[in-house]
């Protein structure tokens, strides 16, 4: 019985995994075959076997500017998650305050992160702050908007019920409607752990610097201004690994607290 | 059971803005510990009656007294069942019966083990097994989540209880096993019940008077005495006053819906020709 389980386990993984994989290993070889063919310039487009090697040569430093990338995309994120829950708790006290703030929290989502930079580097300067700064008000607003949607969707039955009970409004926000939300702002997390991710390695590329003390998008910017382009893929790989790590780190825990406390995924 | 009126309704009528009113002269008359149905056709008030009874809503004209206060002022403790059982799925069984403690601070005020035997109490009276005190709704079927909606109700000890339809999305086996064990709730304990429901079958089991109410804006044209004697048994839906008294009372929500007779008996002719 548990043979047959942990076989369906396994090639229920491998059904997964499989044709994905599959489709990187092709993509890989045909990628090398085309530098291959066309005799193209490593500066240019250099082979997946030279980015390997490139990775692996600077792995030192890639992990160290992934570490500082993560460190930045997390504390990025985190803020957005505490500020974004608090801004919406303010929205889900009344519709005028929603339908006053909405407009300057959708400057936020429309504001392209570029053009802002410089400013925040200005007001912050160059380095880590501020590149926590960038990722921060990419990543917001998902929180925002998910985590209001779920406080104000409340079934007005239980909201009878809980006034029937006499229910503060202290009562009814945290009994209620920040457990409503829950599932909403895991949503709005999944996307804006992902963005936070974006965020930092905007901000690097812009403001983050330092001797020893740099993260990959400064990385990747450096490395496109020396031509170091298998340096550059690397470092593009690393900030993808990381995105995918931190996007289903969430998604994992989001996924566990649903199946714990919802029942549902 | 003394004849001491409870909810009292004079004149009473409703409306939402502009629109035409939902409830118009509405003379109600309910007593201590009385047992009432209220049927009529869809869209007639009734669970804007059923609201305004529990103080959810004001009423915009006329007058509404429980024990001679209005619902919102009264100190009548009144515990609301609505048609689904709006469980909050992230709370256990326990936690979803203990919520209405929490909220009117009784769980405070009695202190853990006090609150945890009521909601055993109340765990046991609606026929839940001990074992079902730690799953999520999700895990409850319809019926057993019914159930936890009751006891939920039931936990804090209302005087009066709104049921607005609360059986009507359960098959009928189920709807018949709940009316049964709802009869025996109110039977023990004698809670003042104003129950809305669209089962004719259902108001006359439970009730010792049901009110028709007409299409909307909604009145109440007709009273019917339920004379059967509590507790009452399954076997009296047999029973030929049973039907006899069934049919009256569809034959006057037929007619407070605007369906007459005669449409009817031709149209069941035309079909069977």
């Amino acid at each position: 019985m548990k043979t047959a389980s942990s076989e369906s386990t396994s090639a229920r993984l491998l059904r997964t995994v499989g044709p994905p994989l599959l489709l990187l290993i092709v993509f890989l070889g045909f990628w090398q075959f085309c530098v291959w063919w066309f005799d193209l310039k490593p500066f240019l487009v250099p082979g997946p076997l030279r980015v390997a090697s490139a990775a692996v040569a600077s792995f030192g430093k890639l992990a160290a500017a992934t570490r500082v990338s993560a460190a930045a995309a997390l504390s990025g994120f985190a803020a957005s998650l505490v500020t974004g829950v608090v801004i919406a708790f303010f929205f889900s006290q009344s519709r005028l305050i929603r339908v006053s703030c909405y407009p300057y929290a959708i400057f936020l989502q429309t504001v392209p992160i570029v053009a802002i930079a410089p400013l925040i580097i200005n007001w912050f300067g160059f380095g880590f702050r501020s590149t926590v700064i960038i990722s921060f008000i990419i990543s917001l607003f998902p929180i925002i908007t998910s985590t209001t949607t779920g406080m104000t969707s409340v079934d007005p039955e239980l909201l009878d019920l809980f006034r029937l009970n006499q229910a503060s409004r202290w009562q009814i926000w945290l009994k209620l409607r920040l457990p409503n939300a829950v599932p909403h702002l895991i949503t709005g997390a999944r996307t804006s752990s992902g963005l936070s991710v974006v965020g930092a390695l905007v901000g690097e590329y812009f403001a983050g610097f330092g001797v020893n003390d740099y993260g990959l998008g400064f990385l990747i910017g450096r490395n496109t201004s020396q031509m170091r382009t298998d340096e550059l893929f690397a470092a593009v790989i690393a900030s993808t690994l990381l995105g995918i790590t931190i996007f289903g780190t969430v998604s994992m825990a989001g996924a566990f607290v649903l199946n714990r406390w919802y029942n549902s995924r | 059971m003394p004849n001491v009126p409870l909810i009292i309704a004079r004149q009473l009528g409703m409306s939402y803005g502009d629109a035409s009113p939902i409830l118009k002269h509405v003379e109600l008359s309910v007593a201590r510990g009385e047992f009432v149905s209220i049927v009529g056709p869809s869209g007639c008030g009734k669970s804007t009656l059923l609201r305004l009874v529990a103080g959810l809503r004001e009423p915009t004209v006329g007058q509404l007294t429980i024990a001679d206060a209005a619902p919102g002022r009264s100190q009548t403790k009144a515990a609301f069942v609505f048609q689904e059982p709006n469980l909050l799925p992230w709370r256990t069984v326990t936690g979803n019966i203990r919520l209405p403690l929490e909220l009117d601070g009784s769980h405070t005020i009695l202190g853990k083990s006090a609150s945890d035997e009521l909601i055993e109490q109340a765990i046991r009276r609606i026929g839940l097994l001990p074992g079902d005190a730690a799953k999520r709704p999700a895990e409850l079927s319809g019926g057993m989540r019914m159930r936890v909606s009751l006891a939920r109700a039931l936990v804090t000890d209302p005087q009066i209880m709104l049921l607005d339809e609360p059986f009507a999305a359960l098959d009928d086996i189920l709807r018949q096993q709940l009316n049964e064990e709802l009869q025996r709730l109110w039977w023990n304990k004698r809670w003042t019940g104003l129950f809305v429901t669209h089962n004719v079958s259902e108001a006359v089991f439970l009730s010792q008077r049901v009110l028709v109410m007409s299409r909307a804006p909604g009145t109440i044209l007709e009273t019917i005495d339920i004379p059967f004697d509590f507790p009452r048994s399954p076997e009296l839906r047999a029973a030929p006053e049973f039907a006899s008294l069934t049919g009256v009372i569809s034959a006057h929500l037929r007619r407070a819906a605007g369906i007459s007779e005669s449409a009817t008996s031709t149209r069941i002719a035309e079909g069977t020709a």
